[in-house]
């Protein structure tokens, strides 16, 4: 592993091939907003909160930090107007699913997002994916997984999986920013197996 | 479908977890829909949690989880056929049948999609039944069609 060195809010930062800009930054103490980061998942790139900008070969574009690889002499931008700006857009459009969730709303108030700026529309769940990795990736067990796609995706346990695997473990409870994954693991519990 | 049907169409593709989706894509056209005891043996003998396939499973609508009719009847709305007057052809079939889109009757008999187009806008209003399309359909030679089928 050789060492590179790239620049963050003007920061130089030590850090290894093979890092994300996320684990450059925390290395370095600087904090970046994540929703469906995990240290011990795959990065995934649900949420796109991490958003930064960076400057390779002078050129900037707009990348998702955890997701995207630091390399040597990279500049990278956590804050401005700009990023601030995206990010807020996209608290309020997670809100408009997910009104109440502690997370967002604790985002909403750091970046000025209003909670009302979408019509609701409470699916509650926000597609970070973190149950689901987490249960696949940490416990291979796979108790619970995404069905159908686009507006109509969702989480789904398997109810003879979840009987067996779930009441002793639910460490993907606590991961799950809007409190939905609890909702559908008790449903499927009264549904498919209420008196285990 | 029986146990032994689906270990063959898994033996034909060398039980390949890359193989799933032609898997699944056999076990549909044999069957007309994807049975859970068929995922569960799928799951096994391919080693793919039954959590993935069935996202794959419900992610493709070539893949039906709930039993389908012996014979898709698919009614195209796309503008050209719905100003021909694919409205009227859709109400006939739902009037004979007594099912709506997204359905399918208790005999199993038929099952009924809407499509948006079927690409031959000039022949519309198009209904297109097993694979085979059936052009300018008026409501009495969909009444006509409909009978031919068993
Ligand atoms: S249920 Fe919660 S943890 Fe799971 S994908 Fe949805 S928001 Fe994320
Ligand atoms: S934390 Fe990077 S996209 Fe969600």
């Amino acid at each position: 592993m050789s060492e590179i060195i790239l620049k963050i809010d003007g920061k130089e930062v030590r850090a290894e091939e093979g890092m994300t800009v996320l684990e450059a930054a925390r290395s370095a103490g600087i904090e970046i907003p994540t929703l469906c980061h995990h240290d011990k998942l795959e990065p995934f790139g649900a949420c796109r909160l991490c958003i930064v900008e960076v400057q390779e070969r002078g050129r900037k574009k707009l990348v998702v930090a955890c997701v995207f690889l630091a390399a040597d002499g990279l500049v990278v931008t956590t804050r401005s107007e700009k990023i601030d700006r995206i990010r807020k857009m996209i608290i309020e459009l997670l809100l408009a699913h997910a009104p109440d969730s502690f997370k967002l709303r604790q985002l909403a108030e750091e970046y000025g997002a209003d909670r009302n700026r979408f019509e609701k529309e409470a699916s509650f769940c926000i597609h970070c994916g973190l149950c689901v990795r987490y249960c696949a990736e940490v416990k291979q067990k796979y108790a619970v997984g995404f069905i159908d796609r686009g507006i109509r995706k969702e989480i789904s346990f398997i109810p003879e999986i979840a009987a067996k695997e779930c009441p002793d473990c639910k460490e993907c409870f606590p991961l799950c920013p809007t409190s939905y994954l609890q909702a559908a693991f008790v449903l499927t519990e009264s549904l498919a197996f209420p008196s285990s | 479908m029986d146990k032994e049907r689906v270990d063959q169409i898994i033996d034909r593709h060398q039980a390949e977890a890359s193989s799933l989706i032609q898997v699944l894509l056999d076990i549909q056209s044999e069957n007309n829909w994807l049975p859970k005891e068929a995922l569960e043996r799928v799951s096994q003998r391919l080693d793919v949690p039954l959590a993935r396939i069935q996202h794959i499973a419900t992610f493709y609508k070539a893949f039906s989880l709930v039993p389908k009719g012996r014979h898709g009847i698919h009614i195209c709305m796309g503008t050209a056929c719905h100003v021909r007057g694919a409205t009227r052809i859709l109400s006939k079939v739902r009037e004979l049948t007594g099912i709506n889109p997204g359905e399918t009757d208790l005999d199993l008999k038929f099952s009924l999609e809407t499509v948006n187009c079927l690409g031959c806008c000039a022949l519309g209003p198009v209904v297109e039944i097993d694979g085979k399309t059936y052009g300018k359909m008026t409501t009495a030679e969909t009444e006509e069609v409909l009978k031919s089928y068993e």
